[in-house]
Formats: structure tokens, C-alpha cells, sequence
């Protein structure tokens, strides 16, 4: 709701994620390295996560004894069951020592590993929340050390997408990339180890015929790659389509669009239901063929094993546990492969986050130790010279003097660097060259929030946010009393409309409690009052005001600049012709300057801008 | 959910029918591999086997498994279909329903909203969909039968499989209660951290300027931690899942075989290897058992999420249309040209206020009528009751001498070129932006669009661009300034050489120059076309032949300038706000 009143350029809707890959299918530019990063950016966890790793690899450990000492268990029931001796059924008896030793040693372990494993995924979940809450509060504070300049070419949705998709991606991806890994490792290595300590023509077996099944699958996998970008492609497509039909309902109605729209989605949409089935078919034979590889294991175990068995060359124990073992060692396999995607998803993810970080902060002021106090209100321009890109200068060789006191109003055509002056004034950006000075100090030897603190802006942009008015109007000002604040409404003409409010001071703002562009930018006004700087920005205040709504606007300004050195940028005439400078701007240079009424008697640009608003 | 099972096709039924088949054949086969164990356990302990006989099993056990895949991409196949299907079914209902949709509807439901529905919505129901099909139709099956058959193989082995699957359900219950209500909360809570994020960014001037930065940040960390404590308190309740899991599994059998050896033990000789056999098949059976109830939770976590999404879209296929087409009419011929007010008021749906109250003017043919008023006043709401955006609640708006219900929409619409506040540009080229849509008389010529352009004071600027008149426009018309979108959008309208033209505040981002330029081309060029102008600028309409000033939804002056200028307090208002004291006295 704080974006009402955006400028046209920005209006537009942004493509959230620009042209990024679709989530999911995207590779880092360099893998290890943006892992060594993000342990060092997380050092302080490091020695957490390498306690998870130990656990994992006990906790898998202890889990792949247990076929082993099961086989024991059997072998040890099997001796109960009769044997033909001499053509007589003969059984021995079963020692239920052992059983009960093994059985007993097995739930101890069992139990064991399964509190490890559960103390390894709290430990992980409790590091990686801590992690994505560090990334965020990171990113939040980076956002407010880059200089403006950065978000000239980065939209907001991508700094915002950072937050809601990267770092949640980071999120999910770590709690199970890093530890499953060394837990399948384990898994695996463990399972072979002890697979070949039993049998070894088993486990060629289990090995071949898990190996089939997995083959397979990454033939598929590879081979269906291009029905998923297919898939989030046409995807892309018709959600854009879907979008820009919905955003122009009233264009595409009024212009009879509807059955060309309808043409063009029913086109995209064959096209997504082509490659939705195929590549939905595709991901779902996973399942199967995982199952099957399974499933072959198992039988290829039994049926070797019961030939090995007969022959005598293993105990009936020993199927027993490689049925186990064969499950033991399909699971990892998998886990394997998902768990190097996360790890590359939380590389890719990453990667952006730290280029995010890696943007250059403006300079370190701390050692600047000079500082405007009592600030008089006599600002200069000395022979400034800037431009937003450094081969297309804005603002060439300006100069000006302005007394304390004045009302100084900027003019011109749109493009011609009005809201320029205001930025660099403010020093949202710096200089080419030339100075700017406040009571003859120049800005730069301040440091930036000094500068600030010189100001009251109001903009266009009625920025407001969701909050009470009082915390609306305060912001960041501390120790404001409630009468101030009611007085800052009260001159700024609000407070009877606050008043008319349920909740008064404390209603809140929202999507429900919708104000009106007038309401908002007396909010603004007073908001500025609070502040009570010794100068005054006010740019395109008004603008998105219709013309009545402004002249009560207007009234609380103008109590709002006096005595105070005040610089309006409007494009509305109207407001700015009591001012006692007005510079008129033309491709980053002052044409003229004057007052009003000199100014009409040049008949210069500005004679000609004033009398164009009611000329036919 | 089930209402928007009714979509789904009787050939779909039909797959979904096949592919229930192939279900059961899978678990059938599935079920079979045990049963196959146990015949080779008996063989392994009868000694004296022929390994010959194990092959035989062992080839059985391969058609069973390879029988068992092949039925599941049967099923995975027609699952892919139904799903892909549906939701292409799906998707096209709601955007021919949306597009058919008048102002009314699209307001009771807001764009982003209509967006999430036709987009994400349809992607949730087709994960259920295939999900369904694939996992969650086949766990009961798997479950009920393997439960038959290991039921009546010993009572001790069953009671401890039933053991096990309670504790399962009681630990995803558990989770259910308290674990699901938070994965809600956290939505919510992720909403606020990107609000503050975004409040942030899109104030950056504000917040450097007030030196609100640490202002800003400690609101962020307080809506993180907050964030924080839910997903910690999620992700924690969720560890327990998989190490509980496993250890159960792992458990079962290790307990069926320690059962088992005490009544092979107490067993009588003969029945001990029948035991034995039916030991090593239990375990399996019973890990089926319960691998088939932790699928079974699948239902209660996807059910909930897609029942959701179905009703939001049964929401949308459901609303009655307020807006029908007429009759359809030629319009009175000795009143072409004209539109008329007649005692109109206008409510929206559900307000308490009437917006629009006792309107009447006539636009007579070639005339140009202005409205202005301040914001809220009912402009725009007016010109929105001739292209049947929303229709009259009292009165009658006449366009030609015919109520405007009277004509078929798309009749209606043929005649009147209407502009919009804010341009809307769709992506393609600058010339398929112009010749959009259609007019009933047959397709634009390039000449028309020129003309168009050239009229609406874009051909300087189309002329430069990379392409000229087929200069790719991006989506939204991002890559061309708020001025030229509001020029190209005009020339759209001139394009389709209507009757009537509305524009709706639509020279509000021209500088004057171009402004004045713009509209007198338009007189020149465009005679005889009845023109309805809403704006805010006096200059703009100063020249109209009748300008009617709103103020909170009546009609509180009508006349010229001068008329207006001498007898309307309103318009006087407005007319100082805007022009000195010298110009008014003209």
C-alpha cells in the first residue's frame, strides 16, 4: 500500500524473477567455491555442523549393523527347524541366549540410531533457520548501504526474490543437502563394506542389478531434461499470457480482443498440456523404475542366495540380511542424486545472495568528524557536473547561490535533471565534480545522515506504511509527544479527518483503510512537520493531487516552508509562482532564473511553459 | 474438491477407470514377490532341493516385478494424461470465463486474484491429480491386502504390525494438530518479511532522508525472528519424522524374527518350517503394510492444499455473469451519434452509497462533452456505464436512442473507441498494438495504422524506434514512456474509426504542447465522432461544447467554460487552483 503513487516508469509490472532460470533446474557458475564461501559466512556454525556430520555417519553406521547381527538371529532360529539326518527329522534347539544377547544388542542400536539421526536433523534444522534468518537480516541491512544508483538498474522484485525465493531455497536445500550426503556416503561405503564381509557373489549381485535400475533412471532423467524446460517454459508463457489479458480485461472487452486472446491462449495451452504430460509422465516412472531396481535386487538375492544357500556356501541368515542390504543400498543411491541437486541448488541460490552482498557499499564516513549544527539555511552550487552514467552527463556546470529563507522552485521539461538537484542536495548520489555546500561547508566533508538530518522531504511517491497513523507520521523520530503530533495534523489540515476515524491516531494502515491521495500526502506533509529540519525538499508533492484537493495541500505547505530555505519541484505551475527563485532547467543547464513575474517579462522557455497550460 | 471432479471428462473417467486396472494388477504383483520368498525359503530348508526349481521361482519373481513396472507406467501414463488434460480443461474455462467477466465480476475477485486462480491454483489440482492417481489411490489397496495376507499367519506378528501402524498414525496426527496450523502461520509470517522488505525499498528515498535506516531494520528483524521462531519450531517437529520412521521400520522385523523364534520353538516339528517361511515373509508383508499407511498421509497433507485451490476455482466457473448481451439493434437513425443519460444512478455491488446519482445530459452527434470534478466525484465511473463496464442501477444510458442493454456487447463496443486512464499495452508490436482487436468491419490496413499514429501524435517517436511500426512493444509496454503508452493507446483508438470516443483522463501524462496538438488533429481528422472526455486539467477541456462538473456523484454545473466560469462555485474552484487570476478574467 505504500506504492500508490509510483512514477510511470515503474508502474509497469515487473517480471518477478527477470529472465532467471525456473527454480529447480539451474546450475551454479562455480560450485565449490560458492560452498567454501557460504561455510566461511558461517563459520560460527561450523563446529554445529560438523557435530551433524559425526551424527549422521553414526547414526548411519549404527543402522547398517543391524542386518549383520539380524543374519546371526536367523541363522541361530534356522537351527531350531528339523534336518533331515538319515531320513529322520532331527531339530536342535534354539539358544535363546543369543537371541535374546542379539535382539537386545539390535534395539539398543536401533534406538540409538534413531536418536542420533533425530538430534542430527534438530541440530541441522535449528543451524540452517539461524542461517536463513542471518541471510535476510544481511540482505535487509545491505539493502540500505547500497547506494541509489544500484537500484537504478536492479528492480525490486530481484532484491525482494533474494529474500522470498533464494533464501528460502537456501532454507530448504541445507537441511537436507549436507548431512544426507555423508549420511548416504556412509550408507554406502558401510553397506558394500559389510555386503562383501558376507558374500561376495552377492554382492556383485545387489551391486549389478541396483546398478540396472539406476542407469536407467539417468538415462530418463538426462532424456526428459528438455520436456521439463519445455514444461516450465510454456508455463512461463501462459501464466505471462494469462497476466497481461487479465491486467487489460478493459482494453481487450472494449476492443473485442477477447476471441484473438482466446485464440492465442488456447494455443499455449495445447502446447503446456503437450509437454505437462510428457514431462509429468517421465518424472513419474522414477517411482516405478526405482521400485523395480529394488525389486530386481530382492530377487536376484534370493534366488542367487537360495542356489548359494543349497550349496551351502552362505547361511540362510545371510539372505535374510542382504534383503535388508539391498534396500540399504538403493536408498543412498538416490538420496545421493537428490542431494547433489540440493547442493547445487543451494550453490546456485547462494551465489546470488553473495553477489547481492558483494555490491559496493558506499564509502565508510566515520572519520568524518566535521558536522552541521544550527544550520542557517544558505546553500550554493558550485560548477556541479553529473550524470547517472559517466559518458551521459545530466547536470553540466551548474551554479547557483541561495539565501536562507528562500523558496526556490526548479522547473522544466521532464528529463531536464529537477529531481537530479534534489538527489545529489541530498546525497542519495555523488558528484562528478564541482561542490555543493550547506552554510559554506561542502556536503561531502559530512557525513551523509548529517545531511539528511538538514532536510524535511516530501515526494511524489506518498509513501506510507502498514502501521498507525501515529507511527506513520512519527517514523523514526524519537521522544515525539502526542500533542506534537496532533499539532503537526492540525497544520497540516488532517486532523479533523483523523478524528473522524474509530480509532483515531491509532487506526491502522492497510489494504482495508484505504486514504486518498490528498489524505496521503498531508500524511506525508505532516510527517515532514515532525521532523522540523531547517530546510525543505518538496518534490512533485502535489502532483498526484487533482488541483482542488491541492489548494488545501497547499496552505499546509506553505505554513510548512516558512523560514525556511525550501526547494519545490512541481510541474503544476500554479504552485510554485510565489516562489523567490525559480530556476528553469533545460537538459541539465539553468536557462533562466528569476522570479515570476521577470520571468514572464523575458518571455523566455519559462514565458512559454506558463502560457502553453491554458493556450488552444 | 469433488465439484470440480464434474470437469473432468467421460474418456478421462474411462482412463481413470483403466488405470485403477493396472493399480490392482501392480499391487497384485507386488504382493506376489514375498509369496515367492517363502516358496524359496522352503526350498533352501528342505534339503535335497533341486536348484533347477529355484530358477523356476526365480523367474516368476522377474515376470511378477517386471509385470509390477509395467503396470505402473500405465498408470503413470494415463496419470500424466488425465492431469495434463484436466488441468488444460481447467485453465481454459477460467480464462473464457474471466473473459467473459464485466468489471463487476472482476472487482468482486481483484486481477492478482483472478491470476493466482487460473495460473497456481490449476497447477495445485494437477499435482493432486496426478499424485492421487499414481500414490495415493494405490496405498489403501496395498494396505487392505497385504494385511489379508498376512492375517491368521499368527496373531503375536499382527498385533505387533498393528502396533507399529498406530504409532505411525498417532505421530502424523500429532504433526497434523500441531505441526500443519504453523506451515499456515508461516505463510502469513513470510508475507510480512517481504512487506517490510519491500516497504523499505520502495521508500529508499524516504528512509535516507529521515535517517530511518536502523528504524527500518529493527522492524525487519522483528517480523525475522519472528519468521524464525515458526520455521525453527516446523523444521524441529519435522526431524522427529524420518528418524521415528526408520526406526520402526528397522524395528519390525528385527522383532517379527525375535517373536518368531519363540514359536518356531514351541512349535510342533512338522509345523516349524511352515513358521519359519511364513516369518520371513511377514516382515515384508508388514513393512508393505506400513510403508502403504505413510503414503496414506499423503492424502491429508496434499488434500487439504488442493481442496483449497479447487474451491477458489469453483468460485470463479460459478459466478453468475451481471452483464448479458441484448437483443441486438440497430440504434434509432435520426439519433445516431448521440448518448444520453436518463435519471441514472449507479451503486456498486454490495455498496451502501450510490456513486452516481440522478445523471441526465444528451451528447448530441460531433459534439465534444468534458466532465471534470475532483478525485472520487465520479467520473470515470460514468463514461464506465457506456461500454457496459458496469451497468445502470436506475436510469437508462442511451447510446444511438437505444438502451445500451439493448445491443449484443460486441455491436455496442464496435462503435466506441475508449482509452483508459492508465494505457495498457500488450506485448507484440507497436502496429499490433494499434490494429487490436476488431471493429466488425474486417481487418485494419497498415495505412490505417499510420494514420492512427500519426493523428495521436506517436509518429515521431514510433519512427525513431528500433523497427518503427513493428518495434517489439515488451509486456506491459515497459520498454516506452508513460507519455508515448498513453499516445499509443490513443491512436488505438482512433484506429478503430468508432462513433464515439471516451477518454478517460487519457492526456493526463502529455505535456500541453502535444496535448493541444493531439486534440486538434483529432477534430480535424476524426468529424462527426461524438467525444466524451473525463479530465483534470481545465486546459484540456476549456474548448468543449459542453463541460459537466461533477461533485461527489451529481451533476453540479453543465455548460461552456465561460457559463461554468460565472455560474458554478465548483468549477470556479477548480478553474483558480489551476489558471491566475488574469487568465480567468479572459
Amino acid at each position: 500500500m505504500s506504492n500508490q503513487t509510483q512514477r510511470p516508469s515503474t508502474l509497469p509490472m515487473r517480471r518477478f524473477r527477470g529472465n532467471r532460470p525456473p527454480i529447480g533446474s539451474e546450475k551454479p557458475k562455480n560450485f565449490s567455491k560458492t560452498w567454501m564461501r557460504l561455510l566461511r559466512y558461517n563459520s560460527r556454525y561450523i563446529v554445529a555442523i560438523l557435530i551433524v556430520l559425526v551424527l549422521a555417519v553414526l547414526a548411519a553406521t549404527f543402522q547398517i549393523v543391524g542386518p549383520n547381527q539380524l543374519k546371526v538371529m536367523v541363522d541361530e532360529i534356522a537351527k531350531g527347524l528339523p534336518a533331515m539326518v538319515d531320513g529322520q527329522p532331527v531339530s536342535q534347539s534354539i539358544d535363546f541366549k543369543i537371541i535374546t544377547d542379539i535382539g537386545l544388542l539390535l534395539a539398543v542400536l536401533y534406538t540409538a540410531s534413531g536418536l542420533l539421526s533425530f538430534s542430527e536433523n534438530f541440530i541441522m534444522a535449528t543451524v540452517t533457520a539461524k542461517i536463513s534468518r542471518r541471510m535476510r537480516s544481511d540482505i535487509s541491512k545491505k539493502i540500505n548501504r547500497l547506494p541509489l544508483r544500484y537500484f537504478d538498474q536492479t528492480s525490486h522484485g530481484d532484491v525482494l526474490s533474494l529474500i522470498t525465493n533464494d533464501v528460502d531455497v537456501i532454507g530448504q536445500t541445507l537441511n537436507q543437502s549436507l548431512d544426507n550426503f555423508v549420511r548416504a556416503i556412509t550408507m554406502l561405503v558401510g553397506t558394500l563394506a559389510l555386503m562383501l564381509f558376507n558374500s561376495r557373489i552377492l554382492t556383485a549381485v545387489t551391486v549389478i542389478s541396483v546398478s540396472v535400475g539406476f542407469i536407467l533412471m539417468q538415462i530418463i532423467m538426462k532424456n526428459s531434461q528438455k520436456y521439463f524446460s519445455g514444461q516450465q517454459e510454456g508455463l512461463g508463457e501462459i501464466n505471462g499470457h494469462i497476466e497481461e489479458i487479465y491486467s487489460g480485461h478493459n482494453i481487450v472487452k472494449a476492443y473485442n480482443g477477447g476471441q484473438d486472446a482466446k485464440e492465442t491462449f488456447e494455443k499455449i495451452n495445447q502446447k503446456v498440456c503437450e509437454s505437462a504430460w510428457k514431462s509429468q509422465f517421465m518424472s513419474g516412472l522414477m517411482r516405478p523404475i526405482m521400485e523395480f531396481s529394488g525389486n530386481f535386487g530382492y530377487l536376484a538375492v534370493c534366488v542367487v542366495g537360495a542356489i548359494l544357500a543349497i550349496n551351502g556356501s552362505i547361511s540362510f541368515g545371510v539372505i535374510v540380511a542382504f534383503m535388508m542390504y539391498v534396500r540399504y543400498f538403493t536408498q543412498p543411491l538416490s538420496q545421493l542424486a537428490q542431494s547433489l541437486q540440493a547442493m547445487q541448488r543451494t550453490a546456485a541460490a547462494s551465489e546470488r545472495v553473495f553477489e547481492f552482498f558483494d555490491q559496493t557499499e558506499m564509502d565508510d564516513e566515520d572519520h568524518k568528524t566535521q558536522k552541521l549544527s544550527n544550520v542557517k539555511g544558505d546553500v550554493a552550487f558550485k560548477k556541479v557536473h553529473f550524470g547517472y552514467e559517466k559518458d551521459k552527463p545530466i547536470i553540466r556546470d551548474f551554479s547557483v547561490d541561495i539565501k536562507a529563507g528562500q523558496k526556490v522552485a526548479i522547473v522544466g521539461p521532464t528529463g531536464a535533471g529537477k529531481t537530479t538537484i534534489v538527489n545529489l542536495l541530498m546525497r542519495f548520489y555523488e558528484i562528478d565534480s564541482g561542490e555543493i555546500t550547506i552554510d559554506q561547508i561542502p556536503i561531502h566533508q559530512v557525513p551523509r545522515e548529517n545531511v539528511h538530518e538538514q532536510f524535511g522531504m516530501v515526494l511524489q511517491d506518498t509513501w506510507i506504511f502498514e502501521g498507525t497513523i501515529k507511527d506513520n507520521i512519527i517514523y523514526s523520530k524519537k521522544g515525539v509527544t502526542d500533542s506534537e503530533v496532533q499539532a503537526a495534523c492540525q497544520a497540516a489540515g488532517l486532523d479533523h479527518f483523523v478524528h473522524t476515524l474509530p480509532q483515531g491516531y491509532d487506526t491502522v494502515l492497510d489494504d482495508k483503510m484505504i486514504l486518498s491521495a490528498g489524505q496521503k500526502q498531508l500524511l506525508t506533509i505532516a510527517r515532514a512537520m515532525i521532523q522540523d529540519a531547517p530546510m525543505l525538499i518538496l518534490d512533485e508533492a502535489t502532483s498526484s493531487v487533482d488541483t482542488r484537493t491541492e489548494r488545501h495541500v497547499q496552505a499546509a505547505m506553505d505554513r510548512l516552508t516558512q523560514g525556511r530555505t525550501s526547494f519545490v519541484i512541481a510541474h503544476r505551475l500554479s504552485t510554485i509562482v510565489n516562489s523567490d527563485i525559480i530556476l528553469v532547467l533545460e537538459d541539465g543547464d539553468i536557462v533562466e532564473s528569476g522570479n515570476h513575474s521577470t520571468l514572464l517579462r523575458q518571455n523566455g522557455p519559462y514565458a512559454n511553459m506558463y502560457k502553453s497550460q491554458w493556450e488552444n | 474438491m469433488k465439484k470440480i471432479l464434474k470437469y473432468l471428462k467421460p474418456t478421462e473417467w474411462l482412463m481413470v477407470g483403466v488405470s485403477l486396472i493396472f493399480i490392482v494388477a501392480q499391487v497384485w504383483l507386488e504382493l506376489k514377490l514375498p509369496g515367492y520368498m517363502s516358496e524359496i525359503t522352503t526350498l533352501v530348508q528342505t534339503p535335497g532341493s533341486e536348484i533347477a526349481k529355484i530358477w523356476q521361482v526365480g523367474v516368476y519373481m522377474l515376470l511378477a516385478a517386471l509385470g509390477s513396472l509395467v503396470s505402473a507406467i500405465f498408470v503413470g501414463y494415463f496419470a500424466a494424461r488425465i492431469g495434463a488434460s484436466f488441468s488444460k480443461r481447467l485453465r481454459s474455462l477460467l480464462f473464457n470465463k474471466v473473459e467473459s467477466f464485466s468489471m463487476a465480476e472482476i472487482s468482486c475477485f481483484s486481477i492478482p486474484s483472478l491470476i493466482t486462480r487460473s495460473t497456481n491454483d490449476v497447477t495445485q489440482i494437477q499435482v493432486f491429480t496426478i499424485l492421487s492417481l499414481q500414490v495415493v489411490i494405490k496405498a489403501p489397496i496395498m494396505a487392505a491386502w497385504a494385511l489379508t495376507k498376512i492375517a491368521g499367519k499368527g496373531f503375536e506378528w499382527s498385533m505387533v504390525t498393528g502396533i507399529a501402524v498406530a504409532i505411525v498414525l498417532t505421530m502424523v496426527s500429532l504433526l497434523m494438530i500441531f505441526v500443519i496450523p504453523k506451515f499456515k502461520i508461516m505463510q502469513t509470517l513470510t508475507d510480512n518479511v517481504t512487506r517490510v522488505a519491500r516497504e523499505n525499498l520502495t521508500g529508499l528515498r524516504v528512509v535516507r532522508a529521515y535517517n530511518a535506516e536502523e528504524y527500518q531494520e529493527n522492524k525487519f528483524e522483528t517480523t525475522n525472528q519472528d519468521l524464525t521462531d515458526v520455521q525453527m519450531f516446523t523444521s524441529r517437529s519435522m526431524a522427529v519424522m524420518r528418524p521415528m520412521m526408520g526406526t520402526i521400520m528397522t524395528s519390525i522385523s528385527l522383532v517379527i524374527y525375535w517373536i518368531g523364534a519363540y514359536l518356531i520353538a514351541e512349535a510342533a516339528n512338522m509345523e516349524k518350517l511352515g513358521i519359519f517361511s511364513d516369518m520371513v515373509v511377514f516382515s515384508n508383508y508388514a513393512m508393505q503394510v506400513i510403508m502403504s499407511f505413510m503414503m496414506l498421509i499423503m492424502i491429508f497433507i496434499l488434500l487439504p492444499r488442493a481442496s483449497v485451490s479447487a474451491d477458489r476455482i469453483n468460485e470463479v466457473l460459478d459466478t453468475k455473469l451481471t452483464i448479458l448481451d441484448g437483443k441486438g439493434t440497430e440504434g434509432l437513425p435520426e439519433k445516431a451519434g448521440e448518448i444520453s443519460f436518463e435519471n441514472v444512478h449507479f451503486r456498486y455491488p454490495g455498496g451502501e452509497d450510490c456513486v452516481l446519482q440522478n445523471i441526465n445530459f444528451t451528447a448530441k452527434k460531433g459534439e465534444t462533452v468534458a466532465f471534470i470534478g475532483s478525485t472520487g466525484s465520479g467520473k470515470t465511473t460514468l463514461i464506465n456505464l457506456i461500454p457496459r463496464f458496469y451497468d445502470a442501477t436506475e436510469g437508462v444510458v442511451k447510446v444511438n436512442g437505444v438502451d445500451v442493454k439493448e445491443y449484443r456487447l460486441e455491436e455496442l463496443l464496435n462503435q466506441i473507441g475508449y482509452v483508459p486512464q492508465s494505457a495498457v499495452l500488450f506485448q507484440g508490436t507497436v502496429a499490433s498494438n494499434i490494429a487490436y482487436g476488431e471493429n466488425g468491419d474486417g481487418p485494419y490496413t497498415p495505412e490505417d495504422v499510420q494514420k492512427a499514429i500519426a493523428i495521436a501524435q506517436a509518429q515521431d517517436f514510433v519512427e525513431e524506434m528500433d523497427g518503427q511500426y513493428e518495434a517489439t512493444i515488451a509486456q506491459g509496454g515497459t520498454n516506452v514512456s508513460g507519455g508515448q503508452k498513453q499516445r499509443l493507446s490513443i491512436a488505438r483508438a482512433v484506429c478503430r474509426k468508432p462513433d464515439f470516443f471516451i477518454f478517460d483522463d487519457s492526456f493526463s501524462a502529455l505535456d500541453y504542447q502535444t496535448d493541444r496538438n493531439l486534440r486538434r488533429e483529432l477534430k480535424n481528422e476524426t468529424e462527426g465522432v461524438t467525444t466524451l472526455i473525463v479530465a483534470q486539467r481545465i486546459g484540456t477541456i476549456m474548448d468543449a461544447d459542453q463541460i459537466i462538473v461533477l461533485n461527489e456523484g451529481k451533476i453540479v454545473g453543465k455548460g461552456t467554460h465561460e457559463e461554468l466560469l460565472s455560474t458554478c462555485k465548483v468549477y470556479q474552484e477548480i478553474a483558480m487552483s489551476q489558471l491566475s487570476e488574469e487568465e480567468l478574467a479572459l
